[in-house]
């Protein structure tokens, strides 16, 4: 086992480790830092960044309770197909939902930061809704306070609303997390006036070619969220309520009308792109999708941009991506498994870059990777290698969690019945590792096909991906183009959505065996 | 007082109760035993206005409240797992009924102080609900659903889960506290015993004519 845990210590050296520190000594450059910090326009960045986190936390937090409570509470026709489509959603392309958020907005408001907070709750509903229906709901607690003369509002506020306040704080914490360090649909539905940190790492990296303030500005970043999720972590701790809840028959089709409201919302967007992809120069139109692998304005002159190259491109990230993700992953969590807590900061070095966002990454791989013997910029592998380190987290905490739930016992007792212990390791850990595995690489593939942040620091000219070419496509003028962007970004939709239900499908059907 | 009268309950499409009638004079103790699963808890529920009631009536006082909500009944319960709030310390958690009722603070304090004295755990107040024993939480379980003074008092099996000694001596105890009280109390449990070591008058589903 010593060997197969030389392969993901060295990748979590190479590609977190080393990266993160390359990040932190860039910023030790004093000019890079007052440079920074004396910019007006920074300190308007990072305030429009927590604000519009905050707000759209806020807001995903008191729309999703409701319909998370009925979905924690009852069970009803669809309640499966609500919080896959939830997921789905979750699981999106940031450029293809903002898209979509930006065909149903009217007029103004279709850009800036109201667009902003409309498509970062849209997209982590999933979140509120699936952690809190996740939670015990109290029953037995309601009835008691019931019997005690508590009215259902007194139920509410002094009884449910305290013990599930610990899941609503888990949740808005993921929610705050992932608005504040937005990138993708800040860069489609932003404009000089709404940008977040994560947009402004870019611009300074990749624009102005200032990569010390960049780093600076990704420090300050993982700071303020650092300091958001410790003040945060206390309200998180459970009261200790246990065991599952029983779901109910629904009391009356009026209270699915939280649930009913919220897929709407949900899936408004996604009708609008299929909508928006069929329409062009004022009217009903299928150039968007005659043009659809198109690379030219007219004939002989070209767009500079190659969609058909760019789903080619996407496509073999996504395979290698997935695979350097699953074999990473897979030994990482072999290892931990049997290094028991010695392997713990393998598992933390591999959780990290969920933690900071992924321009931090790509960031940090950019500057690891640039010189000497080492210099891959050039390399078509390194956006699948940033893609890789982004989605590993999604293989390893799943994996973790199960093999954490194998009992030692059950090791002992093979080895006892005569397994050798690797057989012993395979036919305990190994088999609860293969479900979790497999959905892993699903999931790192949805990850990969639509990564933007990463991609856009690490993808050269000529080798876009999908997300980006789709990016540059909507920031064009002209209907044509528009209805280009948005029939690719429906196929990008579908394909995520596809693997994702598969995942879910798959993993409905083992655990009902 | 409680008069049930002719309660029937359907549970998912089953009849649980079936025509059940049943009195409590006014701070009488009266105690229904049978086997589990045989709708002694639907009948508390039933009386609590937390399951619904097909056909019938409940009187709590001469006054009707089959289609009342819980909350409107002044009826108290104590239930098998005691269902403490986790969030609220033990005298947070006996004083929750009278917060409901509108007690002001320093009445309820002082009713606080005196429920909890008179189940055994005066310094009690400001314990974590977590760290009682089983005898402890059993306590400030009826501690809680005294304190609001209900007419009616339901108690679920109250007593189940403490070993046979510490039962026993429980049981003496809630007895002399319900009489002291003098609370009209509907109790159930599965033990014959129990049952006519704690009421003044113990009822067999059997003789209720419930189909057991």
């Amino acid at each position: 086992m010593a060997a197969a845990a030389v392969p993901p210590s060295l990748a979590v050296v190479a590609l977190v480790v080393v990266p993160a520190v390359n990040l932190v000594v860039s910023t030790l450059d004093a000019g890079a830092v007052s440079g920074v910090l004396g910019d007006q326009r920074v300190w308007e960045v990072v305030w429009f960044s927590l604000w519009q986190a905050a707000v759209s936390t806020a807001v995903t937090v008191v729309v999703g309770v409701w319909p998370a409570m009925v979905v924690a509470r009852h069970r009803f026709r669809g309640r499966a197909v609500f919080i896959g489509g939830l997921t789905a959603v979750f699981v999106l392309p940031t450029v293809v939902l903002a898209a979509g958020v930006q065909v149903v907005l009217p007029g103004e408001w279709a850009r800036g930061a109201s667009a902003i907070v409309v498509a970062h709750v849209v997209f982590n509903l999933a979140v509120v809704v699936r952690t809190v229906a996740a939670a015990p709901v109290p029953v037995g607690l309601e009835e008691a306070a019931r019997t005690l003369g508590a009215s259902r509002l007194q139920v509410a506020l002094r009884v449910t609303l305290p013990l599930v306040a610990p899941a609503l704080w888990s949740a808005a914490a993921v929610v705050f997390l992932f608005s504040f360090t937005s990138f993708g649909v800040v860069r489609v539905l932003g404009d000089l006036s709404s940008s977040t940190i994560e947009v402004e790492v870019w611009r300074r990296a990749i624009r102005l070619g200032d990569v010390s303030g960049a780093a600076v500005l990704s420090v300050l970043q993982v700071v303020v969220l650092a300091v958001v999720l410790v003040v945060t972590s206390r309200m998180q701790r459970s009261r200790g309520l246990r065991g599952r809840s029983v779901l109910s028959p629904v009391p009356g089709a009026w209270s699915l009308a939280p649930v009913v409201a919220v897929a709407a919302l949900v899936s408004a967007p996604l009708v609008a792109l299929v909508w928006g992809s069929f329409r062009s120069g004022g009217g009903f139109s299928l150039d968007g999708w005659r043009a659809f692998g198109s690379d030219e304005i007219r004939p002989g002159l070209r767009l500079g941009l190659d969609p058909l190259g760019a789903l080619s491109a996407s496509l073999v990230s996504a395979v290698v991506a997935t695979v350097f993700a699953v074999v990473l992953g897979g030994l990482a969590v072999a290892v931990i498994s049997v290094t028991g807590r010695s392997g713990a900061w393998l598992d933390a070095g591999l959780a990290l870059p969920l933690g900071v966002s992924a321009v931090t990454v790509g960031l940090g791989l950019l500057i690891t990777f640039d010189s000497g013997v080492f210099d891959w910029r050039a390399s078509w592998w390194m956006v699948p290698l940033g893609h890789a380190v982004v989605a590993v987290p999604f293989v390893v905490r799943p994996a973790v969690a199960a093999v954490r739930s194998v009992p030692g016992d059950l090791r002992t007792a093979a080895a006892t019945l005569g397994a050798s212990p690797v057989r012993a390791w395979w036919v305990t850990v190994g088999a609860a590792l293969r479900r979790p595995l497999a959905a892993g690489a699903g999931l790192a593939a949805a990850v990969s096909l639509g990564e933007f942040g990463a991609t856009s620091l690490l993808s050269r000219s000529g080798s876009e991906t999908l997300p980006v070419v789709i990016e540059r496509m909507l920031a064009r003028t002209g209907g044509s183009f528009r209805a280009q962007g948005h029939a690719l970004a429906v196929v990008l939709a579908a394909a995520t959505m596809l693997i994702v239900v598969l995942i879910d499908r798959w993993r409905e059907d083992r655990v009902g065996r | 007082m409680l008069t049930v009268d002719s309660v029937s309950v359907s549970l998912g499409g089953e009849r649980v109760l079936d025509g059940v009638s049943l009195s409590v004079a006014a701070g009488e103790v009266v105690a229904v035993f049978g086997p589990s699963g045989s709708g002694k808890s639907t009948l508390l529920r039933a009386v609590a206005g937390l399951v619904d009631v097909e056909s019938g009536r409940v009187l709590v006082d001469g006054v009707e409240v089959t289609e009342a909500p819980t909350h409107r009944r002044s009826v108290g319960m104590v239930f098998q797992d005691e269902q403490l709030f986790p969030h609220r310390d033990v005298a947070g958690n006996v004083s929750f009924g009278l917060e409901m009722a509108g007690v002001e603070r320093g009445e309820r304090d002082s009713r606080v102080a005196e429920v909890l004295t008179a189940v055994g755990l005066e310094d009690f107040g400001g314990r974590d609900v977590s760290t009682l024993s089983g005898g402890e939480a059993k306590r400030v379980a009826l501690a809680r659903s005294l304190a609001p003074r209900p007419a009616v008092l339901l108690a679920d099996e109250p007593l189940t889960g403490l070993d046979a000694d510490l039962h026993d001596r429980l049981a003496v105890e809630v007895r002399s506290v319900l009489r002291a009280s003098g609370t009209t109390t509907l109790w159930v449990t599965h033990d014959r015993a129990e049952a006519e070591l704690v009421a003044d008058r113990s009822v067999s589903l059997l003789d209720l004519g419930w189909r057991a």
